[in-house]
């Protein structure tokens, strides 16, 4: 894959909105993905992510907007698509009463692959994804992180230039979530331009870019470096001894945007354009009492989360 | 090609991995062997009758008008000779035929012998009540021609001679089995798989919705030929149903009617968004089949609206070919009615299916 000639971005969305009924589930999307890069989608439940993925792969029609994946326009050319494109369902979507070696076999045999060359592709992706030694297992006996694996080698067959991944790793114990996020790595290194969706601090930091999705609309955009470097709020930590008495000094203050609790500190976002945020922080605790330390520190991508997410909702709210 | 095969392959792994499922394939016709094996008779009128009328006389017309008139039979057709008349009965145009001989006058004259004979269809179950029942009817008394108190016909049950319920039950039995099985089968197959999520990855792998269909379907077209040979056997064996027609022919049809109600079940899953609902409405479709298709009641008797639903239905023009082929050894070219109405179901079926399957999750 990776010697082949290659222009323009894997995926360009201008626009893309999708409306079921009355509900707008993905809003005015718009986004480039560089080829052999991992891109994130980052967001809360019914953010959008899942009905983006599903129409840049043709499974669902924009009502309005476009894409084209792979130079294909979608879903009008969505069919020649499909040889190019690995798809992982957020459910397990593989066969429960087959085994691994039938699912994988199946799905071979549907992309063409031929007898000699399905066998060793088989056997190659049974290696590299530890599942040699359950190859005439069940799928449906196997646990999560092993049925993970068999959808990833069942997805990626076929050597994809694309690898679509929604939530990959929501039933998935973290130590398994380490190792998939090391394979999609390795198939990067090869190529692979991946998209993935997750809920995952942790994971959309490991991504290259990065997408916060919110209610169907894109709210930030970038590396997730860019995103911690240029959140629009700013981001003051206190370390108390009486955190509760801390939180509740900074209760029902406008320029308070939002306040978290990480064991014996606060994370408050502030509106960006407050002079003096620090000071500001002080003086609210002295006046409640509240003995503290307070420092402006640099935003984790948490922060950019809650700060692109809930800030906005209470913009809607109001 | 190839696609077809591993969704084929795919399809009789599950299958055999899926007891309950698998159990049903033998389990239905096994059941309903035994539970159809007593069917119920009912009075009917306006079965569709053929003459032959040899005497032609005054006297033999008004016999055949105060048959028409008792309102039993309907004289759809008049034949020139017996075998005409046979040949009517076995197509299943007609299902009772009535013979005026030549001598009907002299036989007048003689107290032992009966004025005329009625020919009919011990195919279906319940013809063969109404002949016993005109032989006793009280034909208006006409002086000079016939009395009340002599028998004017004899009876004469074609094709099923000891009028056994069974061997009119059993070969139109294999349709309702059919009609119920590969309904339900494709239908709750297809419908697993959306259930279950499989579809969504199917969708966005390069397998057509033709070939997704068709490899489906394949298993099934063996499943009930299995079905059929086992029905037929336990017929023959336990019941003692005779095949007058060739297997082939039998087959044919048997494939025919496969094919129509495969679509049906086609059809349904495009509809039902859960295993339940396709279960339904195989339901749905079984229960007027069974009512409507002369399986049970001879079509003949039933009202236009009823007649003309069954025509929808394909066990309707099953019920006709296997009656005909397997108890009246009628040929497929004397049953090319009911062969083409099958062939036009499943066309039409086929085209609501491609029309109504698309390739997404919209």
């Amino acid at each position: 894959m990776s010697g082949q000639a290659q222009s323009g971005p894997a995926i360009s969305a201008r626009n893309l909105t999708r409306r079921f009924g009355k509900l707008t589930a993905v809003d005015h999307v718009s986004l480039d993905i560089p080829r052999a890069t991992i891109y994130g989608f980052l967001g809360p439940n019914g953010s959008g992510k899942s009905t983006t993925i599903r129409m840049l792969c043709g499974l669902l029609r924009p009502s309005e907007g476009e894409c084209v994946v792979l130079g294909h326009q979608v879903p009008r050319e969505a069919e020649q698509l499909r040889l190019k494109l690995g798809y992982m369902t957020q459910r397990f979507s593989l066969w429960e009463d087959l085994t691994v070696q039938e699912n994988l076999d199946f799905i071979g045999r549907i992309f063409g692959l031929a007898g000699d060359m399905r066998a060793a592709r088989i056997g190659e992706r049974l290696a590299q994804y530890h599942l040699e030694d359950r190859r005439d297992q069940r799928a449906g006996t196997m646990s999560g992180g092993q049925k993970q694996r068999l959808a990833l080698a069942a997805a990626t067959l076929h050597e994809p230039e694309l690898l679509l991944l929604d939530e990959p790793t929501s039933a998935v114990d973290p130590q398994s979530r380490r190792d998939f996020w090391e394979s999609l790595f390795e198939l990067v290194d090869r190529g692979t331009t991946i998209l993935v969706s997750t809920h995952y601090m942790d994971e959309a930091e490991r991504c290259h870019g990065l997408a916060i999705l919110d209610r169907g609309r894109l709210v930030a955009e970038g590396s997730p470096r860019q995103l911690m470097d240029s959140i629009d709020a700013a981001v003051i930590e206190i370390e108390a001894d009486d955190v509760r008495g801390a939180r509740h000094a900074l209760d029902g203050q406008d320029f308070v945007k939002s306040v978290a609790q990480l064991g014996n500190r606060l994370h408050a976002l502030l509106a960006q354009d407050r002079s003096d945020p620090e000071g500001s922080i002080r003086k609210l605790l002295e006046q409640h009492g509240v003995q503290g330390k307070v420092e402006r520190v640099h935003a984790s991508l948490e922060d950019v989360f809650v700060a692109a997410t809930r800030f906005d909702a209470d913009e809607k709210a109001a | 090609m190839s696609r077809i095969g591993a969704i084929a392959t795919k399809e009789i792994r599950q299958l055999r991995r899926d007891r309950l499922t698998f159990g049903m394939i033998v389990g239905i016709p096994l059941l309903q062997m035994l539970l159809f094996g007593y069917a119920i008779n009912f009075d009917v009128r306006g079965l569709s009758a053929g003459v032959v009328d040899e005497a032609r006389t005054s006297m033999s017309r008004a016999l055949i008008a105060d048959m028409e008139a008792s309102g039993v039979v309907r004289v759809r057709e008049h034949a020139a000779s017996i075998a005409d008349l046979r040949r009517s009965l076995r197509s299943g145009e007609v299902s009772i035929g009535v013979y005026i001989p030549a001598d009907f006058e002299r036989r007048r004259l003689d107290n032992d012998r009966p004025l005329a004979q009625l020919l009919v269809d011990g195919s279906e179950p319940t013809i063969e009540n109404i002949a016993r029942a005109f032989v006793a009817m009280p034909l208006p008394e006409r002086p000079g021609m016939y009395r009340t108190d002599r028998q004017v016909f004899e009876v004469r049950t074609e094709y099923n001679p000891e009028k056994r319920t069974a061997v009119q039950i059993v070969p139109a039995l294999i349709g309702v089995i059919l009609t119920m099985t590969m309904t339900m089968f494709t239908a709750v197959a297809i419908v697993r798989e959306r259930e279950r999520g499989n579809l969504e990855l199917l969708i966005t792998t390069p397998a057509s919705p033709l070939e997704l269909m068709l490899g489906k379907l394949v298993p099934y077209v063996f499943i009930g030929l299995i079905q059929t040979t086992l029905v037929l056997l336990l017929g023959v064996l336990l019941f003692h149903v005779p095949i007058n027609g060739s297997l082939w022919a039998f087959y044919f049809a048997s494939l025919l009617f496969i094919a129509a109600t495969l679509t049906l079940g086609l059809i349904a899953s495009t509809f039902a968004e859960t295993q339940m609902q396709a279960f339904q409405m195989s339901i749905f479709v079984l229960l007027p089949s069974i009512l409507l298709s002369g399986f049970v009641f001879p079509f003949d008797g039933m009202p236009r609206v009823a007649r003309w639903i069954a025509q929808f239905l394909p066990l309707t023009h099953f019920v006709e070919l296997v009656r005909g082929i397997v108890l009246r050894g009628a040929g497929l070219a004397e049953l090319q009615v009911p062969i083409y109405k099958l062939l036009a179901f499943t066309a039409a079926a086929l085209t609501v299916v491609t029309l109504r399957f698309h390739k997404s999750l919209d």
